[in-house]
């Protein structure tokens, strides 16, 4: 029984690093760029739900939708002001800059919300619990679960159906060439920055519901985790971010409940190096073959 | 001796007098009593992190690989450190500072030097951002083992546990688990950082312009061709990766013993992006640009504390700005151009001296 438990824990976490892992991957995938203020951005999209259900007694489901906006926007107004212009730049001065972004989300956080945590009011989304048996499934695990099938469904669709899906495929392979098609690539990128957000903001939404503190650096760990969750699975490859995310969080909960509690994150990190040296390019990454 | 050949002596004299400089200013303000407390506090950790640049440079300028785990060879230093200040004095009784500070400094570097190697021999073998996020997961793990590390001395001895504290009550504790390293005596110096910072810069700019930093270049700007020359890309990422990690072991005992605490949280993610932000600020592969930066930027924030609360929101939007203003061609065409007819305008036309501008 305490398996089944940890199991369905370490989905619902996984769940959550696989849907920030999507924005991570999809990013790179087609403006090849590690945008590091994504964990940031998951950190304003559980700010401004709480504001909603907090401040303006909005209710949870139109709190979400405020808060998949507000990163929408956030994500575009940064790709446009800070990224686009180093378009050509070398890829470390395009890091470099979203490293400064991130710091200046978490820093205009602390100055508008103040650095002592908040607590992330109650929903529907956490409120209740179902009894299976003898477990206790927690109705915040089944949701994220299920957020996580609906999205992995929807963007798979979204991907390979429509005409914006297939110009993101194109970027992602060769820019210059779908270019040249008549692909606008500045626009992709565009909305490539605004999917990842708004999935950022659900992402921040659920991971608060879970884990319901919120502080101006709640973002960045989860971040970073889901970075290497996107690594994991193999950059740029969209199932492998879901993969990625959903092992990396059965690997951390099994890890803390049956090795240490302490070294946790070292177990997770440690299992990513031992995928990394056996697939150098992730679980589902595709070898590209090097030209001279 | 060709242009190029005295060119880069030149500018190497210059960062060696510059640093010598600084360090004779620094210090008879600091006899004089003319230093302000806050720079007078920051002196140490300013060699220490000027170290730390030059050393991550070595890595990303120089060999061409993304680094994101320095931090993690520092605390490696610090915690070797700082135990083996207290092992030597508690168990061996040794008083002199001096000697405790140069064999803490050794034993960091060392033990820093034996994580490199063990890292980079997995870690090299990965190409581009892949080696960026393993360093990271490198950082990461050492910081959460130190995090559950206890040393202390108890009946006479060194005594180490992992994961649980099984020491004996009476112990002297060196290393308490989260708590970090404890009731250090600080010992750091500036004058013991001032010769730290000069040991790297020789190391670094030796090592550089000599046979194997040519060939550890050669593996940055093309690795196939530098193969295909016969030179062994691992074996020369490893020599500056190694140099790289037992500099900052280095600078991390000086740092640690700099401190009466050190804690694993000092050691995150987000110091090993600060080095990083030192050194690509400076500018990659420059040292002089690495050791100005460094040593800006650590005393930057307080320089700033007037606006508190503003300080890392300006931080943030100056890094932004210099990134956008520095790799945008339009802009940098526009300062350029700018530059140029300045130039002009002030040496009335010659134009022999106009070599710079080129980009790579």
């Amino acid at each position: 029984m305490i398996f089944l438990d940890n199991l369905i824990n370490g989905l619902s976490l996984g769940s959550i690093y696989a849907i920030i892992a999507l924005g991570y991957t999809m990013v790179y995938g087609i403006a090849k760029m590690l945008n590091f203020a994504h964990g940031d951005v998951i950190m304003v999209g559980g700010y401004m739900a709480f504001c909603g259900l907090q401040y303006w007694g909005v209710p949870t489901v139109l709190s979400l939708v405020i808060a998949m906006a507000v990163c929408t926007v956030l994500g575009v107004t940064i790709e446009g002001l800070a990224y686009r212009p180093l378009r050509q730049a070398p890829g470390l001065a395009v890091l470099i800059t979203a490293i400064g972004m991130s710091y200046l989300l978490q820093n205009l956080a602390l100055m508008i919300w103040g650095a002592n945590p908040k607590s992330f009011p109650t929903t529907f989304i956490n409120g209740s619990s179902i009894r299976l048996g003898s477990l206790n499934i927690s109705s915040a695990t089944v949701y994220t679960i299920l957020a996580n099938v609906i999205i992995m469904v929807l963007l798979t669709l979204f991907t390979s159906r429509t005409r914006m899906g297939k110009a993101m495929r194109c970027v992602s392979q060769d820019r210059g060439a779908a270019q040249l098609m008549g692909i606008n690539v500045n626009r992709t990128i565009t909305v490539t920055f605004a999917i990842g957000s708004a999935l950022a903001a659900i992402a921040g939404v659920l991971l608060c519901s879970s884990y319901p503190i919120l502080q101006p650096t709640t973002g960045s760990m989860p971040g970073i985790k889901a970075f290497t969750a996107a690594v994991f699975g193999g950059i740029g490859s969209i199932p492998g971010a879901m993969l990625g995310g959903v092992l990396l969080g059965v690997i951390e909960i099994f890890g803390k409940a049956y090795i240490s509690t302490e070294l946790g994150d070292a177990i997770v990190f440690a299992v990513l190096i031992v995928v990394l040296l056996v697939r150098p390019t992730g679980l589902l990454g595709k070898a590209v073959r090097e030209k001279v | 001796m060709t242009k190029a050949k005295r060119n880069r002596l030149i500018y190497n004299m210059i960062t060696y007098g510059l640093v010598i400089a600084a360090f004779i200013i620094l210090q008879s303000m600091v006899d004089a009593k003319t230093i302000t407390r806050s720079l007078k506090g920051q002196l140490v950790p300013i060699c220490a992190w000027v170290v730390m640049a030059v050393s991550l440079n070595l890595v990303i300028g120089f060999s061409g690989e993304l680094s994101l785990g320095h931090a993690g060879f520092m605390s490696v230093g610090a915690y070797t450190g700082t135990i083996v200040s207290g092992w030597m004095l508690n168990v061996f009784d040794v008083q002199d500072t001096t000697l405790r500070l140069v064999v803490a400094i050794l034993a960091g570097g060392l033990m820093a030097g034996l994580a490199g190697t063990l890292i980079g021999i997995p870690v090299l073998r990965l190409r581009g951002d892949y080696l960026a996020i393993v360093t990271l997961a490198f950082g990461e793990i050492i910081r959460n083992l130190v995090n559950v590390l206890y040393v202390g001395i108890a009946d006479g001895r060194l005594q180490a546990s992992f994961l649980k504290k099984t020491l004996p009550s009476q112990a002297i504790m060196l290393v308490d688990g989260a708590k970090g390293a404890v009731k250090i005596k600080p010992i750091s110096n500036f004058t013991m950082g001032f010769i730290l910072v000069m040991i790297t810069l020789i190391v670094v700019i030796n090592l550089i312009n000599s046979r194997t930093g040519r060939a550890i270049q050669a593996t940055r700007d093309n690795r196939i061709a530098a193969e295909s020359m016969g030179v062994s890309v691992i074996r020369y990422k490893m020599t500056a990766f190694v140099t790289a990690s037992v500099l900052a072991g280095m600078a991390g005992a000086l740092y640690g013993l700099n401190a009466t605490t050190v804690v694993p949280t000092q050691f995150t993610f987000n110091q090993s992006i600060n080095v990083l932000v030192f050194v690509v600020l400076g500018g990659l592969g420059n040292i002089l640009g690495s050791v100005i930066s460094a040593a800006f930027l650590t005393v930057l924030p307080e320089l700033l504390r007037e606006f508190s609360d503003l300080r890392m929101l300006l931080y943030a939007i100056v890094l932004i700005l210099v990134m956008i203003f520095t790799n945008n061609p339009l802009i940098r065409d526009f300062i350029g151009r700018l530059f140029q007819s300045l130039r002009r305008r002030f040496s009335h036309g010659s134009q022999d001296e106009t070599t710079g501008g080129e980009t790579k």
